[in-house]
């Protein structure tokens, strides 16, 4: 990075820093520091939602995830539409109507205090869980760009993420998030744009999305019922359904940016905003990844992308077996290269025997130097103790500053910082919020003014800041971030949900039975993720029919209470 | 339960969705859903056409 790129960085970050200070200069009261001030519009709403969920995870790891396996990541995201419909027709009614703070009081007024404690801690933990991840992504960001350790970058992040949302409230987060978003959009389009001009001295358009779908990397969607398979249609439909449900419904971290909303109309146009928009998003970022496969089957990639780790075990290496790899994997990348340029012009030709037979040649030669590379990255672990053997997420940010031009390597790093502090805002915001109301003023001090739940509120925030950074020190161990964040989501989410959808629609059942039936559905989903090896999706669906069927057979036994309040769905 | 009854605590402005040409709730989450359908038509035609 030169002076240009970090003009570029800083301008953007303290541009937008400063707006956010501006717009929520003066503000007092628990309700708008909580919620904003009750008067943002459907485009707000829907960038806010789209920026909470969007981290830095999103836009680094995922083009990693392209590169790696292709487009079928997609699919994950098939069950959004449908949900953010029932979340519009059910919920949004219903949190509006009763005007919550959290969607954890609406437990406790349709069951009873214990239950709203329950899916508050079931929250705050696998949020707190998934915080970490999300602050150690901008951490490998720093850490590539400037060489520096991964545990002291993962601190300075996490520390100017904290003291950003501390000072804003909910107010400045949804309307510093449409900039943020603006400069992640203009960056990632600036990025896809090189890779194309890049790629398109070598190959035509055609070409490169011929070499994609001759590795297999533009396979998107996979009809076939198998339940071990991460990524299928129907895993993504019905199990995305259930994760969507649960992420955008009863997850605080969202529902507190559609619920700042002016009326019930701008709420619902904000989710129906996403539902179209999120599909096309996360395919347009994967379709980045698959790019950059292609284009490092023309331009010879570093043996390992994570060159921080790999520069450290070549210190370590006194025998020079990590150069043997670089020279050995030098070879095997221009063979395949050779493989290639033969495939495309047999396939040019319209020769389609020896396009084939030449596709097959180069998809062996592929496989030659992957496995160089993974010969690799057994070396670089056994000579560097702890490094990850997974150097997905680095594929992207090693593009970036090889072959980016300065101007555009500081917005792209800026990109990233703004998704960083978009998302984790959102959900620093949403634990501190979910620790006050629901905990603090709920069980420990019910009497006290706005003033005082406000600077609770901003103790919270900066305590999960610093639980989020414990967590990140530890997130080095997960092989895929982006896969991290869904799994630790998808252990939790289907009881949480199971929960509301009893609240909603099983008005006999109790607030005892459906605590105990979550408490033994969420053991019943530790249990079966250590022992099964199905898609992790599966388990959204697991724990909400868990809970759901345990609530009502419990239901059974145990003696009706009723409700503390009517709110559930008139149908 | 039908989306299209307007809710007892909703306001005049949230009954209808303000969209030109979809002015039903019921008619939005139609589009969304046929949207929906397009994406993936479109994204098995990808895979085939290079597979």
């Amino acid at each position: 990075m030169n002076a240009l790129d970090y003009l570029v960085l800083f301008g953007s970050m303290l541009a937008i820093a400063i707006y956010g200070v501006w717009r929520t200069r003066g503000q007092r009261g628990l309700q708008t520091y909580l919620q904003g001030a009750g008067d943002t519009k459907w485009l707000v709403v829907g960038l806010s939602v789209m920026a909470t969920q969007a981290s830095a995870i999103t836009f680094l790891s995922t083009p990693g995830q392209g590169y790696q396996d292709g487009l079928g990541f997609v699919q994950n995201y098939f069950g959004a539409p449908f949900a953010l419909i029932i979340i519009s027709v059910v919920f949004l009614p219903i949190y509006r109507r009763l005007k919550v703070y959290t969607a954890y009081e609406y437990l406790g007024q349709r069951f009873d205090g214990k239950t709203r404690l329950l899916g508050a801690g079931l929250f705050l933990l696998q949020r707190g869980l998934g915080a970490g991840i999300t602050i150690y992504a901008p951490a490998i960001v720093l850490s590539t760009v400037f060489g520096w350790r991964l545990d002291l970058t993962i601190l300075c992040s996490g520390l100017v993420v904290i003291a950003y949302t501390v000072a804003g409230g909910s107010d400045a987060v949804s309307h510093t998030q449409k900039y943020q978003l603006a400069v992640i959009f203009v960056g990632m389009l600036a990025a896809f744009g090189v890779l194309l001009a890049k790629m398109t001295t070598s190959i035509g358009v055609t070409d490169a999305l011929a070499v994609a779908g001759g590795f297999g990397k533009l396979e998107a969607v996979d009809f076939s019922l198998s339940v071990d398979k991460r990524y299928t249609f129907w895993s993504g439909l019905l199990g995305g359904l259930f994760l969507a449900l649960s992420y955008f419904g009863t997850d605080q971290s969202q529902v507190q940016r559609y619920l700042s909303a002016s009326s019930l109309r701008e709420s619902r146009l904000g989710l129906m905003f996403n539902a179209v928009c999120k599909i096309p998003m996360q395919f347009f970022i994967l379709l980045l990844g698959v790019g950059l496969f292609v284009f490092y089957q023309f331009e010879r990639p570093p043996v390992f992308f994570n060159q921080v780790a790999w520069a450290t075990a070549a210190r370590q290496d006194t025998t020079g077996e990590l150069r043997s790899f670089e020279s050995r994997f030098a070879a095997a990348h221009e063979e395949k290269q050779a493989r290639i340029v033969t495939w495309l012009a047999a396939r040019r030709a319209g020769d389609a025997p020896a396009a084939e037979a030449a596709r097959t040649a180069a998809r062996l030669a592929h496989q030659q130097s992957e496995a160089v590379r993974l010969e690799a990255r057994t070396a670089l672990q056994r000579l560097a103790q702890g490094a990850k053997a997974n150097d997905a997420d680095y594929v992207f940010i090693t593009f970036i500053l090889q072959h980016l031009p300065h101007g555009l390597i500081g917005l792209l790093v800026a990109a990233f910082f703004a998704a960083t502090l978009s998302s984790k805002a959102g959900e620093l915001n949403a634990l501190g919020s979910t620790t006050v109301v629901d905990l603090y003023r709920h069980v420990v001090r019910r009497d006290a003014d706005d003033a005082h739940y406000v600077a609770a509120s901003r103790l919270f925030t900066v305590l999960w800041g610093l639980v989020a950074i414990v967590f990140a020190l530890f997130a080095n161990m997960v092989e895929n971030l982006v896969q991290a964040v869904n799994i630790v989501g998808s252990i939790f989410y289907g009881v949480v949900l199971g929960m509301f959808l009893v609240a909603f629609f099983l008005k006999h059942v109790g607030g005892t039975a459906i605590f105990v039936a979550a408490i033994a559905a969420q053991l019943l989903v530790f249990a079966l993720y250590f022992t099964l090896s199905i898609s992790y999706l599966w388990y959204n669906l697991i724990g909400c029919a868990a809970c759901i069927v345990l609530g009502l057979l419990l239901q059974l036994v145990l003696p009706r209470t009723p409700s503390p309040r009517e709110p559930g769905v008139a149908l | 339960m039908s989306d299209d009854v307007p809710h007892p605590d909703a306001g005049p402005a949230d009954e209808t969705t303000g969209l030109p040409g979809l002015r039903t709730w019921s008619a939005v989450y139609g589009l969304v859903v046929a949207v929906f359908v397009a994406y993936v038509v479109l994204l098995v035609l990808l895979s085939r056409a290079f597979a």
